[in-house]
């Protein structure tokens, strides 16, 4: 299939860390998930976050797109702290992350096309019908899964299904890409194919990706930097070479 | 004075159970004030759930596709429950009555007092109560699994707003289907009616809904179609705010299907106490 016809990109300058996160609190009840955390994503970097179950990856990350409000802290996006805006603006920025949800969250009722037009209705109102089916089978194409798109999601696999949740975050351009657990029960070999895809829709699209994992191969395979955390706060961080060189015993559980 | 002063002595609470006492006291005081903290707390959530719906209601972009797609599944989808119930109403409400009418030689009368039973009270309230089961609990069920699945925070997330996408249009739709099913039920009910009259006698169809009809009028019917708007909207509403704020876990898409159902078919009773000492006034 030939390529989309380019479309007009809205030009964005982005600043050289994309998220900014400072002292970051959150918690839940009498749990306290996360504690005074901070952390930068920079321009076109990949950021692995590791931790182990309940840790408070997927709360940080939702607390990006404010799906979560934090008790303390900034998370600025772009620059603007997100829970200072208000609805417009949030949504605004909004449309310019991806977010890849842990289960893949395809809408049920809708075919796999309206999965992926959905959001494209709404995000880029400036296409075409004819433009949009493009960008639709683009997308679906830089999945490997160009046939599917009059099934419904529950003709597909646990695999395909995230392949396809990918192609209906890319498929607006995002600048930036959040990844809830993109492994996680699946098996290796569709696993790497999914950190696969990762790597080429960052370079394809030149994002900036924040990677929540607990599964080693995918952070080794896509991972310009690594952070760990434990109890909410940042245990480690550096590139995985300085992981897997680490004394520590927690971290060598992890790569061993 | 041991003697005097040894019974007084024993009748007086040792310390330690004062203590214990208080303990217990002040344990439950502290559950009762959590339970009824919950009770307000969620009296609070669902107004400002309701405010919400009606802003969002009369914001612009409203999504007519989605719309329309819920006035076909709650609307076309239901049609054939609706007919089955309202002929069966109508049937039962005739071989029932018919003994005690003829008791008093008041057959002529079986028309009439079928017709006004059905549009004023049987027909709204026995479909709203078929729609509260049907439609509520499938908008509860259905917006649960979204919000556990996180279909829900997908959608808020690409900047699509899903209480305009997902609950203005299924309360809308609701408002606006329900009505229309409790006249297709009424009109099904009085035919079902002929038809019970048939069973045991020999009536045409024009002379039974001319009989019918002649007891009519305008204050029979206004007030009831009225007050299936008012049932729409609390099925709709009850439903989606079942369904929306349902808990993480997939227990709780069955607690927010059938709490749908039993609530809305509570409020379409309520509703109908309502609007029956309304119309008394009238």
């Amino acid at each position: 299939m030939a390529e989309s016809v380019p479309l007009v990109k809205e030009v964005i300058k982005t600043p050289k860390e994309v998220v900014e996160i400072e002292n970051l609190s959150i918690g839940f009840e009498n749990l306290k998930v996360l504690d005074d955390l901070s952390l930068k994503l920079y321009n076109g970097e990949n950021l692995v976050v590791l931790g182990k179950s309940g840790s408070g990856k997927s709360v940080l990350i939702k607390c990006i797109v404010r799906l979560l409000m934090p008790d303390s802290g900034t998370v600025k996006v772009l620059g603007d702290d997100v829970n200072e805006m208000g609805r417009k603006e949030l949504a605004e920025v909004r449309k310019k992350i991806g977010f890849l949800f842990q289960s893949g969250a395809l809408y049920d009722s809708m075919t796999i096309k309206e999965n992926l037009e959905f959001p494209l209705k709404r995000v880029r109102k400036d296409l075409t019908k004819k433009e949009m089916n493009e960008k639709v089978e683009e997308a679906l194409e830089n999945v490997g899964l160009s046939d599917t798109l009059d099934k419904m999601p529950s003709q597909l696999s646990g695999g395909m299904r995230k392949r396809v949740s990918l192609a209906r975050t890319v498929v607006v351009d995002p600048l930036i890409m959040l990844y809830d657990e993109p492994t996680t029960g699946l098996d290796p070999i569709t696993s790497d194919e999914i950190s696969e895809l990762i790597n080429k829709v960052q370079k394809k699209y030149k994002t900036s990706s924040l990677i929540i994992t607990h599964d080693i191969e995918c952070a080794r395979a896509t991972a310009d930097r690594i952070i760990m955390l434990q109890n909410g706060a940042v245990y480690l961080e550096g590139k995985v070479v300085d992981f897997e060189k680490s004394a520590d015993v927690l971290i060598k559980s992890f790569f061993r | 004075m041991v003697k005097i002063i040894g019974p007084v002595l024993r009748k007086i609470p040792k310390i330690r159970d004062v203590k214990k006492q208080a303990e217990k006291l002040g344990e439950r005081t502290f559950e009762q004030t959590r339970i009824a903290n919950v009770f307000f707390s969620t009296i609070a959530d669902f107004f400002l759930f309701l405010g919400r719906t009606t802003r969002e209601a009369f914001s612009r972009d409203f999504e007519f596709k989605e719309f329309f797609r819920q006035c076909y599944l709650i609307g076309y989808k239901t049609l054939p429950l609706i007919s089955i119930t309202g002929l069966i109403i109508g049937l039962v409400l005739t071989i029932q009555s018919r003994p005690a009418l003829a008791d008093f030689g008041a057959v002529s009368m079986l028309p009439g007092m079928v017709a006004l039973s059905i549009i004023r009270e049987m027909g709204p309230v026995i479909t709203a109560l078929i729609c509260a089961g049907k439609i509520g609990s499938g908008m509860g069920a259905e917006l649960g699994s979204m919000r556990v699945t996180e279909q829900i925070d997908a959608m808020e997330v690409s900047s699509t707003n899903p209480m305009r996408f997902l609950v203005v249009t299924r309360v809308l739709a609701a408002t606006l289907m329900i009505p229309i099913l409790v006249l297709y039920a009424d009109a099904l009910g009085i035919l079902g009616s002929w038809a019970g009259a048939n069973i045991k006698g020999d009536v045409t169809f024009v002379l039974f809904f001319s009989q019918a009809f002649s007891v009519i009028d305008f204050l029979d019917l206004f007030p009831a179609v009225i007050k299936t708007f008012f049932f729409g909207a609390a099925i709709g509403f009850v439903g989606c705010y079942k369904g929306y704020n349902a808990g993480r876990g997939t227990e709780s898409v069955g607690k927010a299907a059938n709490s749908a159902v039993v609530l809305s078919s509570l409020l379409v009773i309520i509703i109908d106490l309502v609007a029956v000492q309304i119309t008394d006034m009238l």
